[in-house]
C-alpha cells in the first residue's frame, strides 16, 4: 500500500516541479512543444532512476561506510555527470532509435537539479516514504514516481503553451512572463491534491 | 573603469534572474520571504565569486576536453565548504534553505559564468563579474521574496505593513512564486524598453 | 602561460590533481566545522528540552528510540518526546513535546518543518500557552487532540488546517509513544490509548 501512497504523493501532492521547485530550468526551457516535452520527460525518468540507484549504493557502501558524508555533493554530481555520459554512449551503441529520441536532452540533464535533489533526498533518507522504511527499493520507487510527476507536469505545461502561442498576450507579458503565470495557475491546480495522501492513508489502513 | 562596467553589467543588463532566466529553482524555491531570498542570493554570490576566481586562475592548466568536469569539481567543493560553514555558524540559515544549498552546484548561473566569463578573462575582472552577477541575483531574489512576503503575510523582513489577515496566503505558497516572478519579469521588460 | 593540450595523460593528471586538492580542502574544512556542528545540534536539542519542560536544568538520560520513530528523552522533570508526522503541508513535521509525570503537556517546540514560512511556521506560536490554539496543560490520553473542524476542541491555525492537523497528530503520537513505554515499565496499568487504530496510521 505504501507503494501506491508514494506514487500518488510524489506525482500529485508533492509534485517535484510545481510544489518542490526542482527541475524548473528544463520545465521552462523545454516545454514549447509536447513532443520534446515527452522526450525530456522520458530522458529524465531514465537517468533519475539509474542515478538514484547508483548514488544510493555509493552513499551506503562508500560515503557512510568510510565516514565521508561531507563528500556527498561532490561525489553525487560527479557520478551523475559520468552516468549521463555513459548512458549516452551505451544508448548510441545499443539502441540508436532511443538515442535519436533522447540524445539531445541527455547533456542538459547533468545540470537538472531534480536529479541531484532526488539523489540527495534518497541518500539522506529524508524523502516522503509514506511510512515505509527508507531504503533502496522505496528510494528507487520514489525516484521513478518523482520522474513520472516531472514528466506529467512538463507535458501538461507544454500542451498549454502550445495553445498559448495563438493567444493575444499583452506585449510586456509575452514569452517567459506569461509562461510563469500559467505555471502558477497549474501549480494552483495541483495544490488541490494536497491532503489526498492523508485520505488515502486512512483508506488503506 | 572596465571592471566597474563588468560589475554593473550583471546587476541590470545581464541580470541572471530577469534577463538571462537562469537558476530558476532557487529563485522560486527559496523566496517565500525577503530574508530567505537574500540569504540564498548571498550564498550563491559567495560561491560564484570564488569559483570565478579559482577558474580564472587555473584555466590554463585545464585541458579543454575535461574542463566541464574540472569546473564541476571546483564548484561542488566550494558549495560543500559553504554548506559546512553555514551548518556550523549559521544553523538558522541552514534550516530555512535546506536542500537548496547543495543544489547551488547545479545552478546554471555558476557553471554558465565559469564557461562564459572566467574561462576567458583574468582573475580581477572575473571577481567583478562574480560580484555583479551575484548581486544581480541577490537583489532579484530579495525583491521577489519581499513581494511574496508582503502580498502573502503583509510583512517585509518581518516588519508589518498591513494586518496579516488581509494577506493572500497563496503568494507565499508555490503558485505565488511563479505568478509573482512572471509579473516581475513583465515589469522588467517594460522598464528596459522605456 | 600556454594552455595545456588535451592529451590523455594531461587530462588524467589535471582531473585527478584537482579532485585530490578538492578532497583535501574539504577534509580540512570538515575537520574544523565538525565540532561546532555537533555542538550546535546538541545545544539545540537541550535548549528544546529545556523549553518544552519549562526548566533551566535538565539531566538528559540516554534517549530511547521507539519503533514508531518517536524518541523519548527522560529527565527528572518529565519526558520530552520527539515525534514526526509525514503529512504536514509540503512534507514532514517534527515536534518535540514535553510531558510531566501525569501526562499533561508542559510545552512543545517545532523542530523540523518543510512548511511554508509564515504559514506552518506559525505552529511555533499558535499552540503555546495563552495563544489561540493553547494546548498546554492538556492531556492527549484523556481525549485525543483534534481541531475544532474535526470535532475537537483545539482551534486550528487560520487558513492552515492541514498543518494544524499534522501538528496535533504529532502531539498525539508523542503521547502514545510515552504511554506505550509506561506500559512496558509498569505492568500495563496505565491509561489505555482510546483510539489506537486511528493513530497507528500516522506513525
Amino acid at each position: 500500500m505504501a507503494f501506491i501512497l508514494i506514487f500518488i504523493t510524489a506525482i500529485f501532492v508533492n509534485n517535484i516541479v510545481l510544489s518542490q521547485f526542482l527541475g524548473i530550468c528544463p520545465f521552462l526551457g523545454v516545454s514549447k512543444k509536447v513532443e520534446t516535452a515527452m522526450g525530456m520527460g522520458a530522458a529524465v525518468a531514465f537517468v533519475l532512476v539509474i542515478a538514484t540507484l547508483v548514488t544510493y549504493l555509493i552513499q551506503i557502501y562508500v560515503l557512510n561506510a568510510f565516514g565521508l558524508e561531507y563528500l556527498q555533493t561532490i561525489a553525487f554530481i560527479l557520478v551523475i555527470a559520468a552516468l549521463v555520459q555513459m548512458v549516452e554512449i551505451v544508448l548510441k551503441k545499443v539502441s540508436p532509435a532511443l538515442y535519436q529520441a533522447l540524445g539531445v536532452f541527455l547533456p542538459l540533464i547533468t545540470t537538472n537539479c531534480c536529479i541531484l535533489g532526488v539523489a540527495i533526498l534518497v541518500g539522506n533518507g529524508t524523502y516522503d516514504s509514506a511510512g515505509m522504511e527508507p531504503g533502496l527499493v522505496s528510494g528507487v520507487w520514489f525516484a521513478l514516481c518523482t520522474a513520472i510527476g516531472f514528466a506529467l507536469a512538463l507535458i501538461v505545461f507544454a500542451g498549454i503553451r502550445e495553445q498559448l502561442v495563438r493567444m493575444d498576450v499583452p506585449k510586456g507579458m509575452q514569452g517567459m512572463a506569461i509562461a510563469l503565470v500559467v505555471a502558477g495557475l497549474l501549480s494552483m491546480a495541483f495544490m488541490g491534491f494536497s491532503g489526498v495522501n492523508n485520505g488515502l492513508a486512512k483508506l488503506f489502513e | 573603469m572596465s571592471n566597474i562596467k563588468v560589475f554593473l553589467n550583471g546587476l541590470i543588463k545581464e541580470n541572471p534572474t530577469f534577463v538571462l532566466l537562469l537558476g530558476m529553482c532557487p529563485t522560486l524555491g527559496t523566496t517565500s520571504s525577503a530574508l530567505n531570498g537574500m540569504s540564498m542570493g548571498l550564498a550563491t554570490m559567495a560561491v560564484l565569486v570564488f569559483s570565478n576566481l579559482i577558474i580564472a586562475l587555473i584555466k590554463n592548466l585545464i585541458p579543454d576536453q575535461v574542463r566541464i568536469p574540472c569546473y564541476i569539481v571546483v564548484i561542488a567543493s566550494l558549495v560543500t565548504i559553504l554548506q559546512m560553514l553555514i551548518k556550523a555558524y549559521a544553523p538558522a540559515v541552514d534550516a530555512s534553505l535546506g536542500l537548496f544549498i547543495p543544489l547551488i552546484v547545479v545552478n546554471c548561473i555558476i557553471l554558465g559564468r565559469a564557461e562564459a566569463f572566467a574561462a576567458k578573462n583574468g582573475a580581477v575582472p572575473s571577481i567583478f563579474d562574480g560580484l555583479g552577477i551575484g548581486l544581480g541575483f541577490t537583489w532579484a531574489l530579495t525583491l521577489l521574496g519581499a513581494c511574496r512576503e508582503l502580498l502573502g503575510t503583509g510583512k517585509v523582513f518581518g516588519l508589518t505593513c498591513f494586518p496579516e489577515q488581509y494577506g493572500a496566503l497563496l503568494f507565499v505558497l508555490a503558485p505565488g512564486a511563479f505568478i509573482v516572478l512572471g509579473y516581475l519579469i513583465a515589469v522588467f521588460n517594460k522598464l528596459k524598453k522605456a | 602561460m600556454k594552455k595545456l593540450k588535451s592529451t590523455l595523460p594531461n587530462m588524467a593528471i589535471v582531473l585527478t590533481s584537482i579532485a585530490v586538492v578538492a578532497g583535501l580542502a574539504l577534509g580540512y574544512v570538515n575537520s574544523i566545522t565538525a565540532e561546532p556542528i555537533k555542538q550546535i545540534k546538541a545545544q539545540q536539542l537541550s535548549d528544546g528540552i529545556k523549553a518544552v519542560l519549562a526548566t533551566d536544568e535538565v539531566q538528559v538520560e540516554t534517549p530511547d528510540t521507539l519503533e514508531s520513530g518517536a524518541v523519548l528523552y527522560r529527565t527528572d522533570k518529565g519526558v520530552a518526546v520527539q515525534a514526526t508526522d509525514p503529512n504536514g503541508f509540503g512534507g514532514k513535521l517534527t515536534v518535540l513535546v514535553g510531558f510531566n509525570d501525569e501526562g499533561l503537556i508542559q510545552g512543545y517546540q517545532v523542530l523540523e518543518t518543510s512548511e511554508t514560512p509564515g504559514l506552518g511556521a506559525k505552529a511555533g506560536e499558535w499552540f503555546q500557552k495563552g495563544a489561540k490554539g493553547d494546548i498546554i496543560g492538556k492531556n492527549p490520553g484523556e481525549k485525543e487532540l483534534t481541531v475544532s473542524k474535526d470535532g475537537g476542541e483545539v482551534d486550528a491555525i487560520t487558513a492552515s488546517t492541514i498543518t494544524s492537523r499534522a501538528f496535533l497528530r504529532c502531539v498525539n503520537a508523542a503521547y502514545e509513544a510515552l504511554d506505550s513505554q509506561k506500559e512496558d515499565a509498569q505492568t500495563g496499568a496505565s491509561v489505555q490509548y482510546h483510539n489506537e487504530e486511528k493513530e497507528e496510521n500516522y506513525e
